[in-house]
């Protein structure tokens, strides 16, 4: 079954072109690693699957329809995230915000509304962040409530863009193998977005590609080969792979760690959210 | 001194400010909005001073400024209202043309100080009966969005995606705002809303955790704040305005300490 299906799909920023006349089948159950370098479009083929950008001109199909915003089905952890340095918040009070945030009205938390956020963070292994507060907590720890924030709802599509961003090695793989296992588990399809192909590489069964307007998405080894790279990074890209390793290099620089340093101005959605 | 019937006004009239502009302030605060609310102040004195001029009672004139203003900003919100330059520009303008109003309309000068500095004891019952019917729109107009309002405070890109209509929000929030700002510039004037509706709650975030906690403790605190500062004012003859803010820079402050009491008290509990 094609959870996510991009049909002829053009996306557009403004005047630019970020996506051109791509067409994919994404299918249930896959884990796919969205890769390519900044301001590829990364986010924003995330932004047009939940349905905040159409295409415009082709179609996206989510679950075999238009994409619907404010979707259930669709849980999402976005990569520009707001920190409020002032503000005590509990980890359950922070989760709690978003259930059923968009209604109007008072904010109110029920007991059910309570055993499933605990429910939840139980299964990434966080029960216990559900009382600290969000200001103390780590990056990794930070990361962990967000992915716990996603899986509520129990969602059949999972978007995680750019999860790893700010995690030190180990709590990288932590944050991998907790995604694999609880996705795994209840058979939720995976887009997860990221600078670093090899961590992902025993986890992925597909990579999405995106580069130069394009997107390609296939095995590993269909999609990462020096040809289909260097159409997509519009320059000459070297494959290397070493010790179960694969490396992407353009001119005997690995295009994924430079890209790595710029994360911070990645801006490719089309808006600009204050940072305390 | 509760034998006056203007000290016995002064104190109805600031709780009802106080409780508003604590609970107002609050999500101003945690929305890191706090200049926007200041700016929305500067802009009534505009509206204020040229309420006069055409014979209308200031208190309108402040109203209709500050909210067509906070609508403006609301509806231009990424371009503007996240833009201290912009703003600060705003607000200057808007004190020249209060200035310009002014010079126009000569009679109303001894009001100026009134209006920007507030003047609480000559707050008569007309005026209660107004501050209460404002106080209760404005809070019912929170408690309306206050659930969309956190969540888009604590997470936009994710409440955008979750079907929260951000525009929206931030523009009825800054409307709730700017009549919250109206009824504090009555009390403490225009100049220093920030005593009411940023100190208390500032000061309450730091010391509290969970919404309702948080609310309690801001509006608490600016009553408190306004209500002593009036008795300290009667006491010593200082302008009520100056006791208010001061108090409410002292409660800032001694809030500002208290964290690190607080996490070794934690730590403390922990290790037990």
């Amino acid at each position: 079954m094609t959870v996510v299906e991009l049909d002829h799909a053009t996306l557009t920023l403004g005047w630019r072109t970020v996506l051109a006349d791509a067409s994919l089948d994404i299918r249930a159950g896959e884990f796919i690693g969205v890769l390519g370098p900044n301001g590829a479009g990364k986010t924003t083929l995330m932004r047009a699957i939940l349905g905040l950008l159409p295409p415009s001109a082709g179609a996206i199909r989510v679950f075999g329809r238009a994409p619907q915003r404010g979707d259930p089905a669709i849980g999402y952890l976005p990569q520009v995230r707001t920190v409020l340095p002032d503000l005590r918040v509990r980890g359950l009070d922070f989760i709690g915000a978003s259930l059923n945030g968009q209604r109007w009205g008072l904010p109110s938390l029920t007991p059910r509304d309570r055993g499933m956020i605990e429910e939840t963070l139980d299964a990434v292994g966080a029960r216990d962040l559900a009382r600290r507060q969000l200001a103390d907590m780590s990056g990794g720890e930070r990361q962990r409530l967000l992915l716990a924030q996603a899986l509520i709802g129990q969602p059949k599509l999972l978007l995680l863009d750019e999860p790893l961003i700010s995690l030190d090695a180990r709590h990288q793989e932590v944050a991998i193998d907790v995604v694999r296992k609880t996705c795994r588990e209840r058979g939720i399809t995976v887009l997860f977005s990221a600078h670093e192909l090899n961590q992902l590489l025993g986890t992925l069964d597909r990579v999405l590609y995106l580069g130069n307007g394009r997107a390609v998405l296939g095995t590993v080894d269909e999609v990462i080969a020096a040809p289909v790279l260097s159409r997509l990074y519009g320059t000459e890209i070297e494959v290397v792979r070493a010790a179960g390793h694969i490396f992407v290099m353009s001119r005997g620089r690995d295009v994924e760690t430079s890209a790595h340093q710029h994360d911070h101005h990645h801006g490719d959605h089309g808006h600009e959210y204050h940072h305390h | 001194m509760f034998q006056y019937d203007f000290i016995q006004n002064a104190f109805a009239a600031a709780g009802i400010v106080a409780v508003v502009s604590g609970i107002v302030g609050y999500f101003l605060v945690m929305r890191g909005q706090t200049f926007a609310g200041h700016a929305l102040s500067h802009i009534g004195f505009a509206g204020a001073t040229g309420a006069g001029l055409i014979g209308l009672a200031p208190l309108w004139g402040l109203i209709g400024f500050t909210l067509a203003a906070g609508i403006a900003m609301g509806v231009l919100s990424e371009r503007i209202s996240n833009r201290d330059i912009a703003i600060g520009v705003v607000l200057s303008l808007a004190l020249g043309f209060g200035l310009l109003f002014l010079h126009y309309y000569t009679s109303f000068a001894t009001q100026a100080t009134a209006l920007l500095f507030g003047n609480v004891l000559a707050v008569d019952r007309a005026t209660i009966a107004t501050l209460a019917v404002l106080g209760v729109i404005t809070l019912v107009a929170l408690a309306a969005i206050m659930r969309p309002l956190i969540f888009a405070s604590l997470q936009p890109e994710l409440a955008e995606a979750k079907g929260v209509p951000l525009r929206l929000v931030s523009t009825a929030f800054l409307a709730v705002v700017a009549l919250a700002v109206s009824e504090c510039a009555q009390i403490v004037g225009v100049l220093l809303v920030f005593t009411l509706m940023v100190g208390p709650p500032a000061a309450a975030q730091r010391l509290t955790s969970g919404l309702w906690n948080g609310l309690a403790l801001a509006a608490t605190l600016a009553l408190g704040e306004a209500w002593l500062g009036i008795a300290a004012a009667y006491y010593t003859d200082w302008p009520v305005s100056f006791c208010i803010a001061a108090l409410s820079a002292l409660g800032y402050f001694a809030a500002l300490g208290a964290p690190a009491w607080r996490r070794s008290a934690e730590r403390a509990n922990q290790a037990a």
